[in-house]
């Protein structure tokens, strides 16, 4: 079956090869358009057809020209490991990883 | 050009800091398939797909294990379930469910003439640690059912 993605991680998704990915350069979660913006929306929806129809060959990656609509301040924040936060991870993983051995131990 | 963000290198990094041995491994395609698109796009039904889960968390069997799961595009749901999904929750909210799964765009362009239409349900895909159960048991199941709501593309949006 055709298909067209619309995603916001263009590494990830070019990196896994798809045959037609519409990229929107927006933070995760977002990927067809800012909240309660139902013009950017549209266009973007728009994009996501056209490349549909107009790809002719697999990994053909379009990036949209719609824009963020405020500054760039979230571009380094997702997923950051910050020194300060290097302690707490570690005992978060300890405690996942003890809870997943708990999870296998037969009763 | 702004830099896009590198998410595999952040996701490397946050997984060491946790402690973890061995880095993830993305899936990855050796040869990228493609279909073409066999009728005019303007006589084209199209199925969406989402990551997210419904609202009841409907999509849980008796163990707890998400499956896939469909939902009616009308009347759309107002919103969808995605707190247990990794996206910016410091940066964005998902509270505009079209911001993710566009359902009213999609329609507005069927009602433009550009497409065809907007398949019956849209199909909610869980997102696996196990590449094997994506790839083996979910993956089959979200295209039998595009394919049983006469869907001639669908269009997959994950967060």
């Amino acid at each position: 079956m055709p298909t067209v993605i619309v995603g916001s991680a263009l590494d990830i998704v070019e990196y896994c090869g798809v045959p037609r990915f519409l990229f929107t350069d927006f933070p995760l979660g977002n990927p067809c358009g800012p909240p309660w913006r139902q013009d950017l929306q549209r266009t973007i929806a728009g994009q996501a057809l056209a490349l549909l129809r107009d790809a002719d060959a697999p990994s053909t990656t379009w990036r949209s020209d719609v824009l963020w609509p405020s500054d760039d301040d979230w571009r380094p924040r997702y997923g950051r490991v910050k020194p300060e936060d290097v302690e707490r991870l570690r005992a978060v993983g300890e405690e996942r990883r003890r809870t997943q051995a708990q999870a296998r131990t037969p009763e | 050009m702004t830099e896009t963000v590198r998410y595999m290198d952040r996701t490397r990094d946050y997984y060491r800091a946790l402690g973890y041995p061995s880095d993830y491994v993305w899936s990855r395609f050796d040869t990228v398939p493609f279909a073409p698109l066999t009728k005019p796009l303007s006589e084209a039904t199209i199925g969406l797909v989402t990551t997210a889960s419904p609202p009841d968390l409907g999509n849980r069997d008796a163990s707890g294990k998400r499956q896939v799961w469909s939902g009616a595009v009308s009347p759309a749901p107002a919103k969808l379930f995605t707190d247990n999904l990794a996206w910016d929750k410091e940066s964005t909210h998902t509270d505009d469910r079209s911001s993710f799964l566009p359902i009213e765009a999609i329609q507005h362009w069927a009602a433009e003439g550009l497409v065809g239409g907007v398949a019956a349900r849209f199909h909610g895909v869980p997102t696996e640690y196990s590449q094997r159960k994506t790839i083996e048991i979910d993956a089959p199941q979200v295209l039998e059912r595009l394919r049983a709501d006469c869907a001639d593309a669908a269009l997959l949006s994950p967060l």
